[in-house]
């Protein structure tokens, strides 16, 4: 963004040393619309991720009743309603590519709002701010105690013992709610407690418990600045129209003290709204000025927009000297110009149509899926056996699944090759002409299967066979197809 | 400092390196230090795991580390657990009556994996990998059988051979006929002829078929039976199937009866464990030509 620079007082701080330290951010607390939108979110996304293990689902008898289960011992997903099989992780891909997308269209619509309001790493960093501005005090405190680092005093020790451990304990919980994910949530709690847990469990906890701690209550901004691959995606991925925090310098410049722009507007002078106070850049978590225009480091939080806004509340002037705007407007403005705002633009559409095709093709895949599945491959060593009647036949491979929670009787039936007869390997037990076996409830069954048929009726090279297999009880099909080859 | 003084960005208030691609300046931004710490620590990193693990070629061999550590001998654990693990299983499938395995969809899957294993390993080379076979190898997917295809008989040749030199092997063998003088070519011919019609082959023109029966009741039926049909006994194949060991045109078939067969199968006992040899019984049976 072009802005006037003082190059002068710039050019004297610059041009340091290859490295440099961390220079520690001491977000001041804010209230304002932003603020308790985040805090809601926070709410809601750290209830649904603590809780959400909890909640159960009854699936019927033998079936795990917990909602959400990744059940990988048995390599099963459940979803409330939904169960998925591992042939069925194009749902996950399906998933991720309405996640990207959606993450596209938030960008084209709100900047990085996706950072600043539900991105776990500022959720869980603003939860250790909060606990570091409860136990230490606010901005100024902490920076004055942390001058004070060599003259420590017992009862400042206690705070920093007390902020680490109740940190340590959010981070802990954090991990074993990750668990929880991954078997009967309340059998675990109880196997944990009384240290009866696989050690797998203790390991993941240990891991998610060092990881926040580390990355919440350390990391920090560092993770969105330097260690998250996103802003720099974004910035190639958002254009004109995208409503981002912005400082309206149309607006606020020229800055200078309340005091000083009183005199000169009393003289009639151009002055602008911004009265240089820092509340802005006081309350920004990753301690940059948005004043200086679009960058890197925002994640549009919104909390500027608060701290500004209070200010102006405050001076008697218009609040949203900082708000969600783009250049474009801004330009306007100072053309004189009324700004525009628009949402539905090309981009905006395109995406959402993109999500909505995947979603349409998931849900159609859903509910469309079967319960009961046969999938044939045809034995290729040998493809064919002739037999000593000069009949010929084909072997396949044939793998059945059932999904549903109770085991079912299957007969298989072929049709394709003139008088061909089908074999199961090791289901001897013939009803009507046709094999018949027991599928185990929630589990998937491979058979051996013989197709024989004499040559004389099938003079063809490859006939088509079909596989059908039906459940005698409910009278659900499935079926597959594939062929039958004479050598 | 002063020197950089033509590399000022106005925008970001630094200087820049001097680098500079299609007017786009490069800025001087330093590294956050914890950045660079964790860079020297994966240098330390890699100096301990040199030191740690076999790291460095040598001339003739390698700097073996403080660990001894190899990836040979991990296989080799890795191996013996498998083994472990297989254990019980495998003594589960030596347990089962031979009948009972393929009735048990578990035990049938194991002996089925096992056995195709082991036959890739043991029995590929003659019998082809998916039991296909070759002139004068059996196809084992079929259901003709020269010395009897029950999940029992299969087990029995398996174990002992045949023409293998073990005491319980097969051991019949068919006559040269003409190499030792019994029959005379023109007979020879004649019979080949016979034995062809029997599966509804062709034969040659004015061969006589009376003549054929003759030769083949006083010198054949001892092994393949009145009506051709075989013994398995005596490891003799029916001859009226579709099913050709060495072929059924009619050069070869002169070849077969003047020199005689006998193909010769290894025994496997003392060679493979019993269950294992159990595994490959059940897994030849299933192949599909099994009675
Ligand atoms: S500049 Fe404002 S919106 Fe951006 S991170 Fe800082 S406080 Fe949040
Ligand atoms: S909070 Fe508002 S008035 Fe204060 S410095 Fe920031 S932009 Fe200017």
């Amino acid at each position: 963004m072009n802005k006037p620079v003082n190059t002068t007082e710039l050019q004297l701080e610059d041009d340091g040393p290859l490295y440099a330290a961390r220079k520690k951010v001491y977000p001041q607390s804010v209230s304002g619309t932003f603020r308790r939108i985040k805090w809601g979110l926070m709410a809601f996304c750290l209830g649904v991720y603590y809780l959400l293990p909890f909640v159960r689902w009854n699936r019927g008898l033998g079936a795990p009743d917990q909602a959400v289960l990744v059940d990988l011992p048995n390599s099963r997903f459940y979803f409330f309603f939904i169960e998925l099989w591992p042939q069925e992780v194009y749902y996950f891909t399906g998933l991720l590519i309405v996640a990207a997308i959606t993450l596209f269209l938030m960008n084209s619509v709100g900047g990085r709002i996706w950072c600043g309001y539900l991105c776990p790493q500022t959720v869980w960093t603003d939860l250790f701010y909060a606990v570091e501005r409860l136990i230490e005090g606010d901005r100024r405190d902490r920076m004055r105690k942390d001058a004070a680092r060599g003259t420590m005093k017992l009862e400042r020790f206690a705070e920093i013992v007390l902020k680490h451990s109740i940190w340590l304990m959010i981070a802990w919980w954090t991990g074993g709610a990750w668990v929880l994910y991954f078997n009967d949530a309340p059998t675990l709690v109880k196997q944990l407690v009384t240290f009866q847990a696989p050690m797998l469990a203790y390991i993941w906890i240990a891991i998610l418990t060092a990881t926040t701690y580390l990355l919440a209550g350390f990391m920090r901004e560092q993770v969105c600045v330097y260690m998250c691959p996103w802003p720099r995606i974004q910035a190639a991925l958002t254009d004109e129209w995208a409503l981002n925090v912005t400082y309206r310098y149309d607006r606020g410049e020229k800055r200078t003290s309340l005091k000083k722009a009183n005199e000169l507007r009393a003289l009639g002078e151009p002055v602008g709204d911004c009265v240089d106070c820092y509340q802005c850049v006081a309350v920004c978590p990753t301690g940059i000025d948005i004043r200086n225009g679009a960058q890197l480091d925002c994640i549009q939080c919104g909390l500027c927009i608060d701290a500004c806004d209070a200010v102006m509340t405050k001076i008697g002037r218009e609040t949203r000297l900082i708000g969600y705007d783009n250049d474009i407007n801004i330009q306007r403005r100072q053309a004189g110009t009324p700004p525009v705002y628009r949402i539905v633009r090309p981009r905006t559409v395109t995406y959402l149509a993109m999500i909505a095709c995947v979603g349409a093709v998931m849900l159609y895949a859903l509910l469309t899926r079967t319960l009961l599945d046969i999938n044939v491959l045809h034995d290729r060593n040998p493809v064919a056996v002739k037999l000593s009647d000069g009949s010929i036949r084909n072997a396949y491979t044939v793998r059945l699944l059932n999904k549903r929670g109770f085991d079912r009787v299957i007969a298989i039936d072929i049709d394709g090759p003139v008088n061909g007869t089908v074999h199961v390997v090791g289901a001897d037990s013939l009803t009507q002409d046709r094999p018949m076996i027991i599928l185990g409830r929630d589990q998937t069954t491979e058979l051996r299967l013989l197709v024989t048929a004499p040559t004389e009726s099938n003079p063809e090279k490859s006939i088509p066979v079909h596989f059908h297999v039906t459940d005698i009880g409910l009278g659900e099909v499935a079926s597959a197809t594939d062929h039958f080859v004479t050598p | 400092m002063t020197e950089h003084n033509n590399d000022f960005d106005r925008v970001s208030g630094k200087t820049t390196t001097g680098h500079e691609w299609d007017g786009i300046r490069e800025l001087n931004t330093p590294l956050p230090r914890w950045w660079v710490i964790t860079f020297y620590l994966t240098i330390a990193w890699a100096i301990g795991y040199w030191v740690v693990y076999p790291a460095w070629p040598l001339l003739w061999s390698h700097t073996t580390g403080v660990l001894n550590y190899s990836s040979r001998a991990d296989v080799a654990v890795e191996l013996a657990n498998l083994e472990k693990i297989r254990g019980d299983k495998m003594v589960a499938l030596g347990a089962a009556p031979l009948a009972e395995i393929e009735k048990d969809p578990a035990l049938l899957a194991l002996a089925r994996a096992r056995g195709k294993t082991v036959f890739g390993d043991n029995c590929a080379p003659c019998h082809g990998s998916g039991g296909a076979g070759a002139k004068g190898y059996p196809n084992l997917n079929d259901d003709d059988w020269l010395w009897g295809g029950s999940l029992d008989q299969i087990m029995q040749t398996i174990q002992f051979g045949a023409r293998s030199g073990h005491p319980k092997a097969h051991e019949n063998t068919m006559l040269a006929f003409g190499k030792d003088g019994i029959l005379k070519r023109d007979q020879i011919v004649t019979v080949a002829n016979y034995v062809r019609s029997l599966s509804g082959l062709p034969t040659s023109p004015g061969y006589d078929k009376s003549a054929g029966a003759k030769i083949f009741a006083d010198n054949c039926v001892s092994c393949h039976g009145d009506n051709a049909r075989g013994n398995q006994e005596l490891g003799a194949p029916d001859l009226t199937d579709k099913i050709w060991l060495y072929g059924s045109d009619e050069v070869t078939l002169i070849e077969t009866i003047t020199n005689g067969r006998g193909g010769v199968m290894p025994a496997w006992i003392g060679r493979l464990d019993p269950s294992t040899v159990k595994a490959l019984a059940v897994y030849v049976h299933s192949l599909g030509g099994g009675k």
